[in-house]
């Protein structure tokens, strides 16, 4: 109901955003904006500075020029944190630890969705009687499923996934648009990165094409 | 930390934001977990130590007046290259499967959670060794008179060496091989701690006041305690660029 709110700001803006490695540019400056409910696909090749943007919005870079904003309201990384849960490439288990520890530990650190629990969201994706495997013996794919089950715990409303589709299966896929639906529907918005190989979730989607910068 | 988007109608999956006691907490389980699945090398460095003394006792011969002369010195170098040995475990596991990425991405300071784990490395690293101190000090023929003052002196700088410890570590966990480089940055910024703390026992076996040397350890560790885990985050922070 909030959504039909007229001007209401966009959940996640950006306004003249550009990185720049070395005084290499590596993307932008890049305007775009991400409403409630709404996925932004951004499309690249190899190399096109997606992951180094979802970083970027993340707090894990200090962009080069530009501005961040939350709902309206310019932000820096601290305070973005609790914004964004951001799934990246590498997977943040550790080996020797369950898969429902690791997922314990997670929550710890970021919070919890109100009434979700560890168990129901392993079972959502599809790891359920994994709990006490540990992350060394689960498969690329499971971990992958595992991250997502974090993803899914996360209270904030921006999701930033960096290549959810990779390593998974096409149910594994079919799995991460749901979740995005899903998400969407409850007012959440996402940012996902993908080089363009699989169906984009059935949302509403705006598209960011990035493109090498020579 | 106070965040306007919490506030904000249109944030309807909000939930529970961890505090700082919690995700303390969390890393502090987190911690214990992976040291009980590692137990054996969780005991490397305390039985490092012991070897060391052990070794000393063994190579000084049967002379306990000599023995007695270097037993402060000799625990306190045992002490310490221990909580070095374990230095490079301190970022580098979470560095590489990139857990120190979602540390950065918690919203609560990161330099909250790099106190939290110098305290573990502090914990794991000392404590077993400061239990075992009446022990080997006894081995080494240390006057019974003499062992509160090393006591103490250990009690507070050990956590001062592994707060120094926190900094070069994340100084260090860009690198991929950083061995040689934590040594170096460590000899200079350990040598202060090692004199004051060795010196503390020197001088009570020699009749003075013992006094001065530990509360420099004391100040030593006050200031560490504030600036050493800023720094420490601000250098992981670095490293992430």
């Amino acid at each position: 109901m909030s959504d039909s709110l007229p001007h209401a700001p966009p959940l996640l803006t950006a306004r003249g955003l550009s990185f720049a490695r070395n005084d290499a540019p590596v993307f932008g400056p890049l305007d775009f904006a991400v409403d409630a409910g709404e996925a932004l696909l951004i499309r690249g090749d190899n190399g096109a500075g997606k992951t180094t943007l979802l970083r970027v919005l993340a707090g894990l870079l200090r962009p080069e020029t530009g501005r961040i904003e939350i709902d309206g309201r310019h932000t820096d990384a601290p305070a973005r944190t609790r914004a964004l849960a951001y799934l990246g490439h590498l997977p943040a288990l550790k080996a020797d630890l369950a898969a429902i520890e690791n997922l314990d530990f997670l929550c710890g650190l970021h919070g919890r969705r109100r009434g979700q629990s560890a168990d129901a969201a392993m079972r959502i994706v599809g790891l359920d009687g994994y709990q006490d495997a540990l992350a060394r013996q689960l498969s690329a794919g499971q971990k992958k499923r595992l991250s997502l089950a974090r993803i899914w715990l996360s209270p904030a409303p921006v999701w930033l996934l960096d290549e959810p589709y990779a390593n998974l299966d096409l149910d594994g896929i079919d799995l991460v648009n749901r979740m995005v639906q899903a998400h969407l529907r409850e007012g959440g918005a996402a940012l996902v990165t993908t080089h363009g190989a699989y169906a984009a979730p059935p949302v509403r989607t705006r598209e960011l094409v990035l493109r090498r910068l020579s | 930390m106070n965040t306007a988007s919490e506030r904000s109608p249109r944030m309807r999956i909000a939930g529970a934001a961890p505090s700082l006691l919690h995700t303390a907490r969390a890393l502090l389980v987190r911690d214990l977990r992976l040291l009980w699945r590692r137990r054996g090398d969780a005991l490397q460095p305390a039985l490092f130590a012991l070897i060391v003394v052990v070794l000393f006792a063994l190579a000084l011969g049967n002379d306990p007046v000599l023995q007695a002369k270097v037993a402060a010195g000799v625990l306190w170098v045992a002490a310490l290259l221990a909580g070095l040995l374990a230095l490079d475990t301190l970022f580098r596991g979470d560095a590489e499967d990139g857990s120190l990425e979602q540390w950065m991405l918690a919203p609560v300071p990161l330099a909250w959670l790099v106190a939290v784990r110098t305290f573990m490395h502090w914990a794991t690293t000392a404590w077993p060794l400061l239990l075992a101190t009446p022990f080997l000090a006894e081995l080494m023929h240390l006057p019974r008179a003499q062992l509160p003052v090393l006591m103490i002196g250990l009690a507070l700088g050990t956590p001062l060496l592994s707060l120094i410890g926190a900094v070069i570590a994340a100084l260090t966990v860009g690198m991929r091989r950083s061995g040689i480089l934590v040594g170096l940055l460590a000899l200079p910024l350990y040598v202060p701690v090692l004199v004051f703390g060795a010196g503390s026992v020197v001088a009570s076996a020699q009749g003075l006041d013992p006094v001065g040397p530990l509360l420099l350890l004391g100040a030593g560790l006050v200031v560490a305690m504030v600036l050493a885990p800023l720094t420490a985050a601000a250098a992981i922070r670095i490293a992430a660029n």
